[in-house]
């Protein structure tokens, strides 16, 4: 599947505005389609299911196009698997058969399923739930089952509309960790739907920036989320995923090192597997900057890098992007510093820096980590 | 007064241990058969109708919802005589009849069948098409995006969703069929073992002064009705209840 793709382009009035949404993603990993509520994240992620049709419309994952000027597939000859805000079980089948309805496909030539039942039971913890009924589970619960049954119908792409967004807290905290199991263990392509930045930071690796019908950006999320230019910047949680390999751990200090493009990250966690990879996260408001290396200090993170772009923050502050390495060509973090000290300092765009970095946050569960 | 007097003593409980005349056993088998075939007839052909006024946006489906309602408001002899006029020998019904050397579908049993249907459809349609319309378009898309045809996810989805609709739709159509009367005494007449049903019994009954035999068949149906609705209502506590 390497360098396959998925294109998708819609057309069309949508309720109140109109929809003209048009983007080219990899097929593989997660994408987010990101954006304020009513922008058509929904509508476009259910025109790639075919459950609406604009016309015009294209769609198309590798190279197997679903819907153009002349042809539309319709929804039940999509290899897809769709995940509804609410879970929508069948209430008149057990979990089993919810599970089983889609799993039906004809076998060709005996080749075995992709995915197979007991790895979803297995992955989604959904063995104690078999025989009940859907009405007697959680809500936690029920979006499992709409997952595993989803899975089941060997899609070759997932689709999720806001999974989690009908869930409590607790729900949600209890979901993701599945999600992102299911992310690393199985190599499916997922378009997920979100207005939530937290899960956008756990699961996408590349992200559709949607704006009133329109597609503002697309790209790798950590790109899109240090590019001076779109919103996400601006925020005041603005932050960069990044994905470090974990290099070392000092077992008496607890400190793991984690290496990324450009620089290493020294994290403080209790156990991390060596060779894994790990999201972390670093907040643009826990990057401070300085001229030179400095007296030693009790930050454990202070990398070179240099000064990318910067853009003001509103009247008091400044956002800077910072390349890190001493050529500025390794991985990119956001730094957001106030006015005065910028000036004080005399800092522009092209100067070569020190990150001092207060906190580097693993995202929780992400890749073998710690699990409870 | 003496035909009242003797008509009276018929309700004395020691003459209800004696058996009906044999023609009011026959009125009852009749009646169940007529009631059962109006019942398979209507859940077949009501359910496609139920369906289309469902899940159909065209702009003509609440004027064909209004034709089919229109028993529930028309006198039974209005009705009657339309079909009277359709059954004849001059009307499609004599057409088809004349395919077996009949001259007329009136006064018969499957003209009598024909009618009831034509009666009771709205009792059997409207409640499968608020069963249809109750469910929503979710489990229907549910299933497409488990690759369900739509004649699958119409058997495996719709139909069990909506058994509510059906087991109501098909109890009323049932009892509203064993009820009729105007329709059947226009269409059918009173011809024992044809198309003599209880209604109609019960009103020769009292034509011919037979109190007694009237009283058992209207009390019978009495609690027929009773039990229906009754149970009707306790199946939709239950339903409503497993939340389905």
């Amino acid at each position: 599947m390497g360098g396959e793709t998925i294109k998708a382009g819609f057309r069309g009035a949508v309720g109140a505005f109109s929809l003209d949404a048009a983007f080219e993603i990899p097929a593989r990993g997660v994408t987010a389609l990101y954006g304020p509520s009513g922008c058509g994240k929904t509508t476009v992620l259910r025109c790639i299911a075919g459950l609406n049709r604009l016309h015009p419309g294209f769609c198309a994952i590798d190279g197997d196009i679903w819907q153009d000027e002349s042809s539309f597939l319709p929804t039940h000859r999509r290899p897809i698997g769709y995940v509804f805000q609410e879970a929508s079980l069948f209430p008149h089948l057990s979990v089993r058969r919810n599970l089983l309805y889609g799993a039906r496909a004809p076998k060709r030539g005996g080749e075995p399923d992709a995915i197979r039942f007991d790895e979803v039971v297995e992955l989604l913890g959904l063995a104690p739930l078999l025989d009940r009924a859907p009405r007697n589970l959680s809500g936690g619960e029920r979006q499992r089952v709409a997952i595993g049954r989803a899975l089941l119908s060997q899609p070759r792409l997932m689709l999720m509309d806001e999974p989690l967004a009908a869930l409590d807290r607790q729900a949600k905290d209890e979901i993701l960790p599945f999600l992102e199991r299911l992310h690393e263990g199985l190599s499916l392509p997922v378009i997920y739907v979100a207005h939530d930045m937290d899960e956008i930071e756990r699961l996408a690796d590349h992200l559709v920036l949607m704006e009133m019908g329109r597609v503002m950006a697309s790209g790798p999320l950590a790109a899109l989320q240090s590019d001076p230019d779109l919103p996400l910047s601006k925020t005041r949680s603005a932050a960069v995923s990044l994905d470090a390999i974990v290099e070392s751990f000092d077992a008496d200090y607890g400190v793991a090192s984690l290496a990324v493009a450009g620089g290493r990250f020294f994290v403080p966690t209790s156990r991390v597997t060596i060779g894994a990879l790990r999201r972390i996260r670093v907040l643009a408001s826990d990057v401070s900057l300085a001229v030179e290396a400095g007296p030693r200090s009790t930050i454990l993170n202070v990398l070179p890098a240099r000064i990318l772009t910067v853009a003001p923050s509103g009247e008091r502050e400044m956002t800077a992007v910072l390349g890190l390495g001493f050529e500025g060509d390794g991985a990119q973090l956001l730094a957001r510093v106030t006015r005065r000290s910028w000036d004080l300092l005399g800092l522009q765009a092209g100067m070569s820096v020190h990150a001092q970095v207060k906190a580097v946050a693993f995202a929780p569960g992400r890749t073998g980590g710690v699990r409870r | 007064m003496a035909e009242i007097d003797s008509a009276m003593s018929g309700l004395a409980p020691d003459t209800w241990t004696s058996g009906l005349p044999p023609d009011t056993w026959t009125a009852i088998r009749l009646t169940i058969e007529l009631a059962t075939l109006t019942t398979i007839v209507l859940v077949i052909i009501g359910t496609p109708i139920a369906w289309w006024l469902a899940r159909s946006r065209a702009w003509w489906k609440e004027p064909v919802a209004t034709v089919i309602a229109l028993p529930l408001v028309l006198p039974p002899t209005v009705l009657g005589f339309y079909l009277l006029l359709a059954l004849g020998p001059d009307g499609p019904g004599g057409m088809i009849a004349r395919l077996w050397n009949e001259r007329t579908l009136a006064f018969t049993f499957e003209g009598l069948v024909i009618g009831s249907v034509v009666y009771s459809t709205p009792f059997v349609v409207q409640p499968i098409r608020n069963a249809f319309e109750a469910m929503g378009d979710r489990p229907l898309e549910v299933a497409a995006t488990l690759r369900a045809s739509p004649w699958r996810a119409f058997w495996t989805v719709a139909v069990p969703l909506a058994r509510p609709g059906f087991l109501t739709g098909a109890v009323l159509g049932f009892a509203h069929t064993v009820g009729e009367f105007g329709i059947v005494l226009m269409i059918g007449g009173s011809i024992p073992g044809k198309t003599k049903v209880l209604s109609v019994a019960v009103y020769d009954y009292v034509e011919t002064m037979q109190w007694r035999e009237a009283n058992i068949l209207a009390a019978g149906m009495a609690i027929f009705a009773f039990i229906v609705i009754l149970a009707m209502t306790l199946i939709e506590k239950r339903v409503a209840r497993a939340g389905l």
